[in-house]
């Protein structure tokens, strides 16, 4: 009997023993844990500024599960998490919905891009129909004659085409699905936009990780991902043409001309869709990407932990940007972030200490 | 059993038993009353927890209750933007995928558990035997984690090319060999299942009465023909229990499904084509429902798997229960 | 062919048939396993036990903090699901009422077959949505429910086999009820409550689709118990679907510490009930 009792009391003491792990040194005396969740597509560089932060202000811990845009909306709106992140604005009526006020605070721009899984990986050059007819499904083959005219002299298998599109609500989606509304009347009509759309075809892969490690183990797949995750898992990325009739690379140049426009004329709360831009270098699926935080905060501490988190983010942060892929703010907006940061507040009392 | 009131203290003393043992009779009925109190409030708390869930489980679906009545389980259109919500693919998907893993599963299991309880050698049956509920431990996460890394690629290199050749005039064989998709769920559930109809199946086996094997034996019956005749006739509901219980467990299996299914609600002959499951749908997208409904909509899938894999599994249980009350309770 | 030929033809067959389906059906099971250990083995590292996992796409890093996550949320579970159903199964096996004992023999056995998925959306509406939180303390409930049909069922199992003539004996002796079962019931039972609860671990420890919208899982270690944490399954999960390398690794090395966890405790549950199944006459 005794020995049940021991096994029992034990099992029972595991919570508590176990709930002290051993001790990572160094470590601060007291911890601050900060929870986010959200968006996929940012999640490398908020990860890489979340571990940079800790070494800034290492009471501080930055939790941040990627779950997808959608969940980011869904979870800051039941406010099971301290901010939210998404890369598709949220609707007036979602905004509606929150038990509060909510910011959108733009971190980054990231370009949305199309990657494949062809033998020798060639740089492919797509038009918007094409892409559409892809995701529509009216193209069915890599050696359709349209993708082969707009490709003259690349080697196209006569495979069919594996799309792959997100499974989960995505702000990567909603940024792609915004670009193909934006020049495809029927995706308008048939699918339309949003963070989880009705996908005509194709398989679905969980979080831009998901559709990435998809596409990378199917040869003959074509999907969107996030540039940063093409990249670094040396998968080839498709020039798309654009409003000027040029085919663009999405880089950190051309997503940052994307933005040029918008820099111009920001709307105050920062929901603006930067697809299908218009300048001449313009990659024309790109993105501002958001975190989503309420104006007044419920915990003094922890709003100012995060007050302060997004001034670095919009600051210092911005410098960690273009090794991850991601296009830095462009200055004037920093400066129209760093003042609405100014504005969360936490009893209506502002959180950010003047610099 | 006796009452502790009946056992009187004085026949105690005479047997001389250590005082300390002998409690007076009020502290015994007063801990005999806090024993009980706590029993029975143990198996309350049980009772409620799962009746909880069941009137949770409603209580959240509300809205879709509501808004779409029994048109969910009839329409397929799954469509968050403009919150259309039908539940029939993942339906679909859920039955196709348990069908096809059990179609391979059935055969296997029950053959392996006559094997280890009829037929084989008796020095093979315990490691075999304990193999097998090992590997019904095995995670439903580390399945996945092989199927997408070692069985998927398998299938769309090899398996699927080699039936589209062969069987391609077949509509089930048909389409783009994606690896990925319904084909490498029904596999991968029926690897999972396996084990557990085995063990089930060999636990009722082993309940039929040793008689009935030594009448047939006695009559002269090879042992598959006593296996026939007077242990599988006998055992039959019990058989049938075990394979509702795999079915059970199919429907409702999570994880790997989730990693090798292709998540795509639609409803395709083929079995190269990728679906999705309710459990899927609801490990996929229930953080990231953005609204009310789609939310609500993704409790009712969820309410829909709780009430049909409860049918099932009573349905097993009472069957399982009908061959001898001695059946050991299997567990994963 | 003489009819008892073809008999004994037909029972060859046959015999070859079953066999041959325990092949099928050992083969890739062991194949699984096999190359898990293969994949696994060469994934582990110091630095997997040791480390918190890395920013995304950076190598190196590890998944101490899932591992001690993993065993809080045991721990957990363990507190409420043990007791309970030691508790209930005592109950179930000496009440001599006829009605709620079988409902709940009933309701464990149909529990248990309830998708764990299902618990998960169970303790997010319970827990997670009114404390406006993800919580270990969520993750341990919904393994805890999952826990408590498997205790509940093995403990009534073994509380039954002890012999009534026992328990009459002690009964005989004046003692009140709870300490016949304290003292007489329960240390008879124990090996078997202990594989109980053993087997009841080895399946929580396993468990990812609950914990996915309940724990949630961390980057850090956890320090309370009201905020997310990291689960080992959960960690192999969100490995195995990203596109990078070294993740998959991770995931590999993750899924081999995970399945000897499960494994040690599903053999330790087989060896401390051996000579109890011998006993009964259908183990072997």
């Amino acid at each position: 009997m005794r020995k049940l009792a021991i096994v029992l009391v034990g099992l029972a003491a595991l919570a508590l023993v176990v709930g002290s792990p051993l001790p990572e040194p160094p470590r601060a005396a007291a911890e601050l844990l900060i929870n986010g969740a959200g968006a996929t597509f940012p999640y490398p560089i908020y990860s890489k500024w979340f571990d940079e932060y800790a070494k800034v202000q290492p009471t501080l811990r930055f939790n941040y599960q990627s779950i997808g845009s959608g969940g980011g909306i869904r979870q800051i709106t039941e406010r099971t998490v301290d901010f939210g992140a998404t890369d598709g604005p949220m609707t007036d009526e979602q905004l509606a919905k929150a038990p509060g006020e909510l910011f959108h605070i733009p971190t980054v721009l990231g370009a949305v891009v199309a990657t494949y899984n062809l033998p020798g990986n060639p740089s492919l050059r797509l038009t918007p129909d094409i892409l559409a007819d892809i995701f529509l499904g009216k193209i069915e083959k890599w050696n359709a004659s349209r993708i082969q005219a707009a490709n003259p002299g690349v080697a196209l298998p006569g495979d069919p085409i594996i799309v792959v599109h997100r499974s989960d609500g995505s702000g990567t989606t909603y940024i792609f699905a915004d670009y193909l509304a934006k020049v495809s009347h029927e995706w308008e009509q048939k699918v339309g936009r949003g963070t989880s759309v009705k996908w005509p075809v194709g398989l679905g892969g969980k979080g831009n990780e998901g559709v990435a490690g998809q596409i990378k183990s199917t040869p003959g797949a074509l999907g969107y991902v996030e540039l940063a995750y093409a990249i670094k898992n040396q998968l080839p990325v498709g020039a798309i043409r654009n409003q000027a009739g040029q085919f663009i690379v999405p880089t950190i140049e051309s997503t940052t001309a994307a933005a040029a426009g918008a820099a111009r004329n920001m709307p105050a709360d920062f929901r603006v869709s930067l697809t299908n831009a218009s300048g001449e270098k313009a990659y024309p699926i790109a993105s501002f990407t958001w975190l989503l935080v309420y104006k007044e905060q419920t915990d003094e501490a922890k709003g100012k932990a995060v007050v302060n988190f997004l001034y670095w983010a919009a600051t210092d942060g911005q410098k960690y940007a273009a090794d991850l892929l991601y296009a830095p703010l462009p200055p004037q907006i920093a400066k129209q972030v760093e003042a609405k940061v100014g504005q969360l507040s936490f009893h209506g009392k502002p959180l950010l200490v003047a610099r | 059993m006796l009452k502790s009131e009946l056992a009187g203290a004085s026949t105690a003393e005479r047997l001389s038993v250590p005082r300390s043992l002998v409690p007076g009779r009020r502290r015994g009925v007063w801990g005999d009353r806090l024993y009980q109190a706590a029993v029975r409030a143990a198996v309350l708390v049980f009772v409620v927890v799962v009746l909880g869930i069941a009137a949770l489980l409603v209580y959240a679906a509300r809205p879709a209750l509501a808004a779409f009545g029994w048109r969910f389980l009839v329409t397929a259109d799954w469509d968050p933007v403009a919150e259309h919500f039908g539940a029939l693919p993942f339906v679909y998907g859920t039955l196709a995928s348990a069908l096809l893993g059990m179609l391979i599963a059935v055969p296997l299991g029950v053959g392996t558990a006559i094997y280890l309880a009829e037929l084989a050698p008796f020095w093979i049956r315990p490691p075999v035997a304990f193999l097998v509920e090992l590997l019904a431990a095995i995670p439903s996460v580390v399945y996945g984690l092989w199927g997408i890394f070692v069985l998927a690629p398998l299938l769309r290199s090899w398996v699927q090319p080699g039936l589209a050749r062969g069987l391609g005039f077949l509509p089930l064989f048909q389409g783009t060999p994606y690896g990925v998709g319904m084909l490498a769920a029904g596999i991968i559930l029926a690897i999972m299942v396996v084990p557990f109809i085995v063990a089930v199946s060999r636990e009722v086996l082993l309940a039929v009465p040793t008689q009935q094997r030594e009448a047939a034996l006695a009559l002269g019956a090879t042992r598959w023909e006593t296996t026939r005749l007077a242990v599988l006739r006998y055992a039959r509901s019990g058989l049938l229990g075990a394979i509702l219980l795999g079915l059970g467990r199919a429907l409702g299996e999570t994880m790997a499904v989730t990693m090798v299914i292709g998540n795509r609600p639609e409803i395709a002959l083929s079995l190269f084509a990728p679906g999705y499951t309710m459990a899927s749908v609801i490990a996929n997208e229930f953080t990231e429902a953005t609204s009310d409904l789609y939310l609500a909509a993704l409790i009712e899938i969820g309410l829909l798997l709780f009430v049909v894999t409860v049918a099932v599994n009573a349905l097993a249980r009472l069957l399982v229960w009908s061959v001898g009350g001695a059946v050991k309770e299997v567990r994963e | 062919m003489s009819r008892i030929a073809v008999r004994r033809a037909t029972n060859a067959a046959m015999n070859i048939l079953a066999a041959l389906a325990a092949l099928v059906v050992i083969l890739p099971l062991v194949l699984i396993l096999g190359f898990l250990i293969f994949r696994g083995s060469t994934a582990l590292n110091v630095a997997f036990f040791v480390h918190l996992p890395t920013p995304v796409g950076e190598p190196g890093g590890g998944m101490a903090n899932a591992i001690t996550g993993s065993l809080t949320l045991i721990g957990l579970a363990a507190a409420g699901g043990v007791p309970l159903g030691i508790l209930g199964g005592v109950y179930l096996a000496q009440s001599r009422d006829r009605r709620l004992p079988w409902l709940c023999r009933f309701l464990a056995d149909v529990l248990n077959g309830v998708p764990s998925i299902v618990i998960g959306i169970f303790a997010y509406t319970l827990i997670v949505l009114p404390m406006r939180r993800f919580s270990a303390l969520a993750g341990g409930v919904a393994l805890g429910v999952i826990m408590l049909p498997i205790i509940l069922r093995t403990t009534e199992e073994l509380v039954r086999m002890v012999p009534a003539s026992l328990q009459e004996a002690a009964l005989a002796l004046g003692l009140p009820q709870w300490k016949v079962v304290l003292h007489v019931v329960l240390p008879t039972a124990r090996a078997g409550i202990i594989t109980g609860v053993m087997v009841a671990v080895a399946r929580i420890a396993g468990e990812t689709a609950p914990l996915l919208f309940t724990a949630f899982g961390n980057r850090f270690w956890h320090r309370r118990l009201d905020e997310p944490i990291a689960a080992l399954p959960l960690q192999i999960f969100s490995y195995a679907i990203s596109p990078f390398d070294d993740w998959h690794r991770q995931a590999w090395a993750g899924a081999l510490v995970l399945i000897s966890l499960v494994l040690v405790m599903s053999l330790l549950a087989r060896l401390a009930t051996k000579g109890l199944y011998n006993r009964r006459g259908t183990y072997g």
